[in-house]
C-alpha cells in the first residue's frame, strides 16, 4: 500500500504525468464514442486510421509548439506564427508557380525555379522574419506580444502582397510530397516533425543551451550578471520558432496545393500556446518540456478530430472545444486539484486529510 | 508583567529533505521588542513564515491574544493582526507610495477610489513617522530605506497587534536605523508586540528587550537582552566558544608598498559616466583587496558595474595587466578574469528555479559558451567539490536553490564565481543580511584567496568589515572617488572622518 501511494506520488509528479493522461481521456472517450477510431489498416502500402490522421493533421501545430515552447521558456510569446506560415506558403507557392505550358505537344507543368530552391526560399524569409522578432525583442526592447503582434498583422497583407491577392494552386505534384506524401508507409509529415524535434532536443540536451534558456527565463538579470549573452539566444529562440512556422506553412500549403494569404494558418499561433501550456509548461518562462508542448499538439488534434468524428454540428464545435479544454486546464492545475482533494479528503475524515496537508 | 500577546507551541516544519524547525516554542508579549537571533539557516525566516501563513506548519499551535489561530496566507494574518515586513522590500516600485500603502484596500467614496483621501491618509501616516514626503511619487524615485518605511507604514495602518521586521535594516545607513528604532520604539509605548530580526548586533542591544535563539531549526533559549552579554549570544548561537570564533579571523597582513608595474592587475583612467558616477582612477594589484567605502549611493555599486560592464561608461579607459581593452559586457569582462557578486542576491545573483549545481557551474558555462557543454559528470563533481569547500548546507546538489537559506544562496554563488578561476573579484556586499558565522567564513575566505594571489575589490557598508579585510580604501562620496587610504591611515576614526569630509 505505502509502496503504491509512493509510486504514485512520483508518477503524479513527473512533469509528462497531466499531459498524458489528458491526451488519454481524450482517447478513451473516442474508445467508447467514435467508431473504428483505433483501428489501423493498411491501403495501398499506406497506414490508414484515424490516429495515423491525428498525427499528420497535427504535424503544423507540434512544430509550431516546438518552436513556441523555446520563445516562451524566455519568458517571450509569439503570436506572429499563423502570419508567418501564411507568408511561407505564399513565398513557395509563387516562387514554384503554376504555369501549364505545351512542350512537344504534351501538356507540362514548369516550376519558375527549382522546387528545393523554394523551399530554401522560404525557410530563409520565415527564419528572417522570426530574426526580424527576435530583433525587437532582444536589441529594442518591445514587450514580445506587442512586438509580435506587428508581424501578426502585417503578416497577412505581406502574404497577400506576394500571391498579389490571388489563391496560388500548385500543380506541381512532387511538392505534394511534402504534405500529403508518405514514407515507408507513414505520412512524411511525421519524418519532418520527428527530424526538427530529435534535432532541437540534442542541441538542448548536448549542449548548454537549454541551460542557458531556462536560466534566462528564470531570471534574465541574474543571467546576464553570469555572463550569459541573453539577447543572443532570445533572438535565436524568434529565430527559431520563425523557422518552425515556416516548415509549418510549407506542410499546410503543400497538403492543399495551394497558398492562401488570407486562412492559411489562420488562429494557428494560439493552439500553439494551448499546445505549450497544455504541455505542462509554464507561460511564465523558466523551465520548460519540449515533449510536453507536442503532446500538447497531439491533444488539441485529437479534440479537433474527435469532435468531428461524433458528428458535433460543425457550428459549435469551437464552444466544445473551449470547454473541453477548460476541463483540461483545470484538471492540469495543482490548485485546483488541492482544492477538489481537500474536499474529498474532508468527507473521508480527517485522517486523510492530514496527510494530504504532510504532502 | 505585560501581557501576552503571541505564543507559538512546539512549531515543526519540514520541506523536503530539512527539519527546518523541530519543536519551537516562541512567546511574544505586548509592548515588547524581540529580537530573533540565529545563523543562516538556523530556521528565523521560516519561524517567521509559518507565523505569517506563508508556510502551513506540519505541528504545533499558535495563539493570538490566547485565541488558538492558524493563518493560511499573509493576507489572512493580517487580518487576523500580524503583520510583516520583509527583507527585501515587498511594494510596487511603479506605483506611488500612497497606492503601495492602501493598495487593496482603497477607501472609496460612491464606489469610486477617493485618492484625495488616499493621499491626505498616507502623508498623515507617514509625517507620523517623521516622513515628509510626497506620496504621489512613484516608489522607486525613493531609496531603499524610504521604501522600507513605506513598508512598515502600510503594516502598521493595517491594524496591527504584532509586527514582524524580517531584516529590516540590511539596507539602511546609520541615520535611518535610528530614525527606524525611533518609530518601534513609539510602536512599543502604544502595546504592539514587535518580533525583530537582525545580523546586527549593535543593533538587537540597541533595541530589544527579549532574544530567543535558534539554532538548526531548534529553540536554544530565550534571554533577557540586559542580562546576556554579547560574547555569550554569539557563542549560543554558533554553538561554540568565543574564544574559537574569533581565532578564525586573521589580523591584516600588511602588504608592502610595491607599485612595480608587473604587479599591477587592473589600471582604471578616468573612467566615468555622466549621472552614474563622476570619472575616477582606480589601480588594483595582484593579490591586493581593494575596498570601496562611503554611505549607501555614494557611488560604489555604480563603480563596480561599470568596471564590469554592465553599465557603459562614457569616458576613460581600462587596462588588464597593461592591456588596454574595452568592456562591453558582463561575458567580456569574464573573459578578462573578472567575477562579479552582484549585491542584489535574489534579483541579479541565483536563479531560483534551478538547481544548486546549475547554479554554481553557470557563469564557467557561459564563460565556456553553448557549445561546450560540461560533462553531466563533470558537473556534480564541480557542484559537490565547492559544497563540501564553502560547506553550503543543502540537503543536494540537486536541492533548488530558492529552498536554500541567504547565507547559502550566497555561498552558491561565490562558488559560481570560484570555479571560473577569476583574477579580479568584484563583491558587492558580500555578507549582507549574513549571520555572524558565516560572515567570519566568508571574510577568512576573501583574506586566503588574496594570500594565492586574487585581486579583490571589496564593498562593504559594515565599515569595520572593510577595515578588517582591506589593504587599501578607496572613499567615495556622492559619486565623486574622493580619497584614497592606505597602511595606517586605515582607521576607523580616519575613514570616518574621510567619508564625512571633515
Amino acid at each position: 500500500m505505502e509502496i503504491w501511494i509512493k509510486l504514485w506520488r512520483i508518477v503524479t509528479n513527473s512533469r509528462l504525468f497531466w499531459p498524458l493522461a489528458a491526451l488519454a481521456v481524450v482517447l478513451l472517450f473516442n474508445f467508447f464514442y467514435t467508431k473504428d477510431f483505433f483501428v489501423v489498416e493498411i491501403k495501398d502500402g499506406h497506414f490508414y486510421g484515424v490516429l495515423i490522421d491525428i498525427v499528420n493533421r497535427a504535424a503544423p501545430l507540434m512544430l509550431l509548439a516546438i518552436g513556441m515552447t523555446l520563445v516562451v521558456a524566455t519568458k517571450g510569446i509569439d503570436i506572429s506564427v499563423g502570419s508567418v506560415i501564411a507568408i511561407s506558403g505564399a513565398v513557395a507557392a509563387s516562387l514554384i508557380g503554376g504555369n501549364l505550358e505545351y512542350v512537344d505537344g504534351t501538356q507540362k507543368l514548369v516550376t519558375l525555379v527549382p522546387m528545393p530552391v523554394a523551399i530554401v526560399a522560404a525557410l530563409a524569409v520565415t527564419t528572417l522574419l522570426g530574426m526580424w522578432n527576435g530583433l525587437l525583442v532582444a536589441r529594442v526592447g518591445i514587450q514580445p506580444i506587442v512586438a509580435t503582434l506587428i508581424l501578426l498583422v502585417a503578416g497577412r497583407g505581406i502574404a497577400q502582397l506576394i500571391t498579389q491577392g490571388q489563391i496560388i494552386t500548385i500543380y506541381y505534384t512532387p511538392f505534394k510530397f511534402i504534405g500529403a506524401g508518405y514514407l515507408a508507409g507513414v505520412p512524411f509529415t511525421l519524418f519532418i516533425v520527428l527530424l526538427v524535434f530529435a534535432v532541437i532536443l540534442y542541441l538542448l540536451n548536448k549542449t548548454a543551451l537549454g541551460l542557458f534558456i531556462e536560466a534566462i527565463g528564470i531570471n534574465s538579470v541574474a543571467s546576464r550578471f553570469s555572463g550569459i549573452h541573453v539577447s543572443k539566444y532570445i533572438f535565436l529562440a524568434y529565430a527559431f520558432s520563425g523557422f518552425c512556422a515556416g516548415v509549418a506553412g510549407l506542410i499546410i500549403c503543400s497538403n492543399v496545393s495551394s497558398a492562401d494569404g488570407n486562412n492559411a494558418g489562420l488562429f494557428m499561433e494560439l493552439d500553439a500556446i494551448l499546445a505549450v501550456a497544455l504541455g505542462g509548461n509554464s507561460l511564465d518562462g523558466g523551465k520548460f518540456s519540449l515533449l510536453g508542448s507536442v503532446i500538447g499538439a497531439l491533444v488539441i488534434q485529437s479534440i479537433t478530430t474527435s469532435i468531428y468524428a461524433t458528428g458535433v454540428p460543425p457550428e459549435i464545435t469551437l464552444v466544445v472545444k473551449a470547454i473541453v479544454v477548460i476541463c483540461i486546464c483545470l484538471m492540469q492545475s495543482t490548485s485546483f486539484r488541492t482544492i477538489i482533494f481537500a474536499r474529498w479528503g474532508q468527507k473521508r475524515g480527517s485522517v486523510s486529510e492530514s496527510t494530504t496537508v504532510k504532502l | 508583567m505585560a501581557e501576552t500577546m503571541l505564543i507559538a507551541k512546539g512549531i515543526c516544519k519540514y520541506f523536503p529533505g530539512v527539519k527546518a524547525l523541530t519543536g519551537v516554542d516562541f512567546e511574544l508579549k505586548a509592548g515588547e521588542i524581540h529580537c530573533l537571533m540565529g545563523e543562516n539557516g538556523a530556521g528565523k525566516s521560516t519561524l517567521i513564515k509559518v507565523l505569517t501563513g506563508v508556510e502551513t506548519l506540519d505541528g504545533g499551535e499558535i495563539f493570538l491574544e490566547k485565541r488558538h489561530i492558524q493563518p493560511r496566507s499573509p493576507q489572512h494574518a493580517q487580518q487576523l493582526g500580524i503583520s510583516t515586513v520583509y527583507q527585501e522590500v515587498n511594494l510596487c516600485p511603479n506605483l506611488s507610495v500612497a497606492e503601495n500603502i492602501f493598495i487593496g484596500r482603497e477607501p472609496r467614496k460612491i464606489g469610486r477610489i477617493d485618492w484625495k483621501e488616499i493621499n491626505r491618509r498616507a502623508t498623515a501616516l507617514l509625517i507620523k513617522m517623521n516622513l515628509d514626503i510626497d506620496v504621489t511619487q512613484p516608489l522607486e524615485r525613493y531609496s531603499v530605506a524610504i521604501q522600507q518605511m513605506v513598508a512598515i507604514a502600510r503594516a502598521l495602518d493595517i491594524s496591527a497587534k504584532v509586527l514582524i521586521l524580517d531584516e529590516p535594516t540590511s539596507s539602511l545607513d546609520a541615520k535611518e536605523v535610528e530614525h527606524l528604532f525611533s518609530v518601534i520604539r513609539k510602536l512599543k509605548e502604544h502595546g504592539m508586540g514587535i518580533l525583530f530580526v537582525t545580523h546586527f548586533i549593535e543593533q538587537v542591544y540597541a533595541v530589544s528587550d527579549r532574544i530567543t535563539i535558534l539554532r538548526n531549526g531548534s529553540l536554544v533559549g530565550v534571554y533577557k537582552t540586559a542580562e546576556l552579554p554579547r560574547v555569550q549570544l554569539i557563542a549560543k548561537m554558533l554553538g561554540r566558544t568565543f574564544e574559537e570564533f574569533n581565532a578564525g579571523i586573521k589580523t591584516k597582513t600588511q602588504i608592502a608598498e610595491v607599485n612595480e608595474q608587473e604587479c599591477v592587475f587592473l589600471q582604471v583612467r578616468g573612467l566615468g559616466s555622466r549621472g552614474a558616477i563622476a570619472p575616477f582612477d582606480l589601480t588594483v594589484q595582484k593579490g591586493e583587496i581593494l575596498g570601496l567605502v562611503g554611505l549607501l549611493g555614494s557611488g560604489r555599486t555604480e563603480t563596480a558595474r561599470m568596471i564590469f560592464g554592465l553599465d557603459k561608461s562614457d569616458s576613460g579607459e581600462i587596462r588588464i595587466e597593461g592591456k588596454r581593452l574595452k568592456i562591453l559586457s558582463p561575458a567580456n569582462a569574464i573573459k578578462q578574469g573578472l567575477a562579479f557578486c552582484p549585491e542584489n542576491r535574489k534579483t541579479e545573483g541565483i536563479i531560483d528555479n534551478l538547481s544548486v549545481r546549475e547554479n554554481i557551474i553557470l557563469a564557467l558555462q557561459a564563460k565556456l559558451g553553448w557549445r561546450k557543454y560540461i560533462a553531466r559528470k563533470r558537473q556534480e563533481e564541480i557542484a559537490d567539490k565547492y559544497i563540501a569547500l564553502l560547506s553550503i548546507k543543502t540537503s543536494g546538489k540537486e536541492q533548488l536553490v530558492k529552498n536554500l537559506s541567504g547565507g547559502n544562496q550566497q555561498k552558491v554563488i561565490l562558488a559560481r564565481w570560484l570555479i571560473t578561476q577569476p583574477k579580479l573579484l568584484i563583491l558587492d556586499e558580500p555578507t549582507r543580511g549574513i549571520d555572524v558565522g558565516t560572515k567570519a567564513e566568508i571574510q577568512k575566505l576573501i583574506l586566503q584567496l588574496a594570500e594565492e594571489g586574487m585581486s579583490v575589490i571589496f564593498i562593504s557598508s559594515e565599515l569595520d568589515e572593510s577595515i578588517r579585510c582591506c589593504d587599501r580604501l578607496a572613499v567615495l562620496r556622492d559619486r565623486v572617488k574622493i580619497a584614497e587610504l592606505a597602511g595606517e591611515e586605515i582607521e576607523e576614526k580616519v575613514v570616518m572622518q574621510t567619508i564625512a569630509g571633515v
